[in-house]
């Protein structure tokens, strides 16, 4: 049992950090909210298995969240705005995508080099998880960075938050307040940035952060 | 008694401070703040001379600051002197701005902040662990900067306070490093820890170092003096006095506290530092204040000088101390002590004259004044007792302290190392110029400010202050006269800081014939101010009396001798530049790069020639001008930081976060 436990935690794992590859590749903002549903619905399946292995039927509520708010209802609100925004056929990176996928494996490297070290006396679920986690979290900011685009920032954003659920949920003993306020932080911090969306639309016709900085720019004197 | 009277005392001044915000636009709260605070400070004052007498140590911790720590409270024998010291400055104060305060025009702008002020320097003195000690320190400075700012229409003023408040979080981060190197792994912060806990010979070193930045930036060592000049002029005069005369010796006070308590047995070579910084501290200061004609800025860089002087004392009772020397050590540490308690009165006294002059003539230039002793008698009175006793003449308290300075210095073929041995005669070399040419400084004061006729009208129109300040002024020349004729009670009341640290004591001095003062040993060498004052007193009486029975009782007043010229203007006395010139000549042009320059009409003009003098400052010009230059070059590099795109910071996070990253695995 607890090999074959290992074995799916490890390929859920695993898996999600595949996805956060995946997502680096999309250019398309459509196709990139679907490879993010896939991502939190993972995830949901992820924490689920974490649930039923450590017998803390609380995660089973995180996963839950996960599953209602990051793969249903944040993706289709999303792609609803894009389209009322008309920006679902822009293609949106600044670097190159086998420049920025070269670096996303150079990051997962060194997570797994970081936290093997350092996590020598842990428990070995906990700490292939923690490598997973970190990966998926460094793989969120380097999507953060690489995008010109708002959304694009956004699910960066909310992908590295699934990187800290992941943690939180293989790392034993985690209280559920704390992860519901995560949910939750991440849940404000999509309606802010929604409605931030419309504003910056509504004065530059463009979410362009570009656009933002060029009206910086010009307010130096 | 002791620290649980001394601590509702001082919490009874923190109360004041906010009850002064609503009182201080009625027109009783100036009596009220002043008066309180002059009950409070003369109860701490007893307080303190109780308690060194006594030679008896209270401690205290109470529930405040940090929760886990605590705040620690202890009174030993160092901590009462300085609060003697402080708390009569403070009583001082309090009396002359009963009188004086009635003057301000925006008193909202400095009473409650004098409260503040008194109780922050109290609460150093009697603080026990590391965070109370900052935490009070940085009150003090605060408060004393509020104070500067008092008048800060004018712009000066406000350039005073900016260097002010910068050197003083400059040297609150120095003692902060020092306390965390004290500290040490452990992190205990109460000074009782410390205390126990030796640190290592670098570790001690450089708390050395940190400390002579921290507390010599306070108390105005030399190159890190800048600040002073500027800032404790520009202060009411009465605060003035409290910063000159008593918050520098809170910084004195931090030295002993932190390099004689906590940092362990000291090396050789310390003493060589402190006596370096001292001595050219005296000479820097005395220098710099034959070139000024501000009274004010005058009495600020006397403070330099007599600073110098306290630390070539304590320099001198670290190297004997670092020796084994005991005796010479607390013979040198006395003397600190004492002429820190000596330059507190003096230094309030000039300030209380200086304030009492600008009251009456609206002039803090030495320049337009004149004639002022017969317009101000009382006053004239006391800064003649102030200025002999800062130009160390006896019977006055200013040259027993010297006196006995120089007799610690003469101590000195003791000490084995070479460098010492050559080095601390030197300093004595300095200190003896720096003490004539005090003497020259302040019969420059008195001379051009007192003497002579008015150049002004103001100076013309004075009147004698009210009663409040003419009572601290007389109280404050009694002391002078006082602690100068009998300085034996003050050295044995001291006796009791240099059994705490060094465990030997000044032999006592209460019982040697017709109150002499004797450091070492009758046939060395002995100072009996008493004698001298009585022998002046009588050859002056019998002078005055033979005067009176010989002379003429009628009283003339003639037209001075003015050569033959008719008319003569009061602008061609001797003036205060014109009397420094030949100092300024010698010493100036060299340390200075000082300049006359005679601007002369082209013929036929009617205009008047000109002499302007330029004085540089080479601190300001090479230490500090490029220390500032280099600042501002690299905050406007990184000003391009604050103009960043979103994209850039994430990037600068992601990076930043890699760079950690890689710094764990490799």
């Amino acid at each position: 049992m607890q090999g074959l436990a290992f074995d799916i935690a490890h390929l859920l794992a695993g898996s999600l950090v595949l996805v956060s590859f995946l997502m680096i590749y999309q250019d398309r903002l459509p196709s990139l909210i679907n490879v993010f549903a896939l991502h939190a619905i993972l995830l949901a399946a992820s924490v689920a298995w974490q649930a039923t292995i450590q017998n803390m039927p609380e995660l089973y509520v995180t996963a839950m969240i996960a599953l209602l708010f990051k793969a249903f209802v944040i993706p289709v609100s999303l792609r609803r705005m894009i389209v009322q925004l008309g920006i679902h056929r822009e293609i949106d990176t600044v670097v190159g995508t086998g420049l920025t996928m070269l670096a996303g494996m150079a990051l997962v490297a060194l997570s797994m080099v970081v936290m093997l070290r350092i996590t020598a006396m842990a428990d070995p679920l906990a700490r292939e998880d923690l490598a997973f986690a970190l990966s998926v979290l460094l793989l969120g900011l380097l999507m953060m960075v690489t995008r010109r685009n708002a959304v694009g920032q956004v699910i960066g954003f909310m992908s590295l938050e699934n990187g800290l659920i992941l943690a939180a949920a293989g790392a034993k003993g985690m209280p559920l307040v704390v992860e519901i306020s995560v949910a939750f932080s991440v849940l404000i911090a999509f309606i802010v940035i929604g409605i931030f969306l419309f504003r910056i639309r509504e004065r530059f016709d463009s979410v362009d952060m570009q656009a933002l900085d060029r009206f910086r720019g010009e307010q130096q004197p | 008694m002791g620290i649980a009277t001394t601590l509702p005392c001082i919490a009874g001044l923190l109360a004041l401070s906010v009850a002064a915000i609503a009182l201080a636009r009625s027109r009783a709260g100036t009596w009220i703040v002043y008066g309180v605070s002059l009950i409070l400070s003369a109860a701490l004052l007893v307080q303190g001379a109780q308690a060194l007498l006594s030679g008896a140590e209270t401690s205290l911790v109470l529930p405040l600051g940090l929760p886990w720590a605590g705040a620690h409270f202890l009174i030993d024998p160092l901590a009462a002197a300085f609060q003697v010291i402080v708390n009569l400055g403070a009583a001082g104060a309090s009396l002359y701005a009963l009188g004086y305060g009635r003057h301000e025009k925006e008193p909202w702008r400095v009473l409650p902040f004098f409260p503040l002020f008194l109780a922050g320097m109290n609460l150093v003195l009697v603080a026990d662990d590391a965070f109370t000690f900052l935490v009070s320190w940085e009150f003090m400075s605060l408060a004393s900067w509020a104070l500067v700012l008092a008048h800060h229409r004018d712009p000066e003023n406000r350039r005073a306070a900016f260097i002010y408040i910068v050197m003083a979080s400059a040297g609150t981060l120095a003692l902060l490093l020092a306390f965390s190197l004290l500290a040490g792994e452990q992190g205990n912060y109460a000074f009782n820890f410390i205390r126990i806990a030796t640190p290592g010979p670098v570790t001690a070193s450089a708390v050395l170092l940190l400390v002579l930045i921290g507390a010599g930036s306070k108390a105005g060592l030399v190159p890190l003096h800048v600040w002073l000049p500027l800032a404790h002029p520009a202060a009411p005069s009465h605060v003035s006095a409290l910063m000159s005369g008593v918050m520098t010796k809170v910084a004195v006070y931090a030295f002993i506290r932190i390099i004689f308590d906590l940092d362990g047995l000291p090396e050789p070579w310390w003493g060589l530092v402190v006596l370096t910084a001292g001595a050219a501290s005296a000479v820097w200061g005395v220098l710099s204040a034959l070139m000024e004609s501000d009274l004010k800025r005058v009495l600020a860089y006397s403070t330099i000088e007599n600073i110098g002087f306290i630390f070539v004392g304590l320099g001198l009772a670290l190297a004997f101390h670092a020796n084994g020397l005991a005796t010479a050590a607390a013979l040198a540490l006395v003397a600190a002590l004492l002429h820190a308690f000596n330059h507190a009165i003096m230094k309030s006294l000039l300030f209380f004259g200086a304030g009492a002059v600008l009251t009456a003539t609206g002039e803090r230039n030495m320049e337009h004044m004149g004639g002022l002793i017969h317009r101000m008698p009382v006053t004239a009175a006391a800064v003649l007792t102030g200025c002999a006793a800062l130009s160390a003449l006896p019977p006055l308290n200013g040259f027993a302290s010297e006196w006995l300075t120089l007799q610690a210095i003469l101590l000195s073929p003791q000490l084995p190392q070479w460098g010492l041995k050559i080095l601390v005669p030197a300093c004595g070399a300095m200190l003896a110029l720096a003490a004539a040419l005090a003497a020259a400084c302040f019969i420059r004061v008195f001379g051009v400010s007192f003497l002579g006729r008015p150049r002004t009208a103001n100076a013309e129109g004075a009147r004698e202050v009210d009663a409040w300040p003419q009572a601290a002024l007389a109280a404050f020349a009694f002391l002078c006269v006082a602690f100068g004729a009998f300085p034996g009670f003050a050295t044995d009341a001291l006796s009791a800081v240099t059994l705490e640290f060094l465990d030997v004591r000044l032999p006592p001095q209460a019982d040697v014939p017709w109150l002499a003062l004797v450091p070492i040993s009758a046939e060395r060498s002995s100072y009996d101010g008493f004698l001298i004052l009585v022998f002046i007193a009588t050859s002056a009486s019998l002078a005055a009396l033979v005067v009176w029975l010989l002379g003429s009782r009628a009283t003339r007043r003639a037209p001075a001798w003015d050569c033959g010229f008719p008319d003569s203007n009061p602008a061609t006395q001797y003036s205060a530049s014109s009397f420094a010139q030949p100092l300024r000549r010698v010493f100036g042009t060299t340390v200075f790069q000082a300049h006359d320059r005679v601007v002369m009409p082209p013929p036929g003009s009617t205009a008047p020639a000109r002499i302007t003098v330029e004085i540089r400052d080479p601190v300001w010009d090479y230490f500090y001008a490029p220390l500032a230059g280099g600042i501002s070059f690299v905050a406007e590099r990184l000003n391009t930081l604050q103009f960043l795109t979103i994209r850039s910071y994430l990037t600068l996070v992601f990076l930043t976060l890699v760079i950690l990253l890689l710094v764990v695995a490799l």
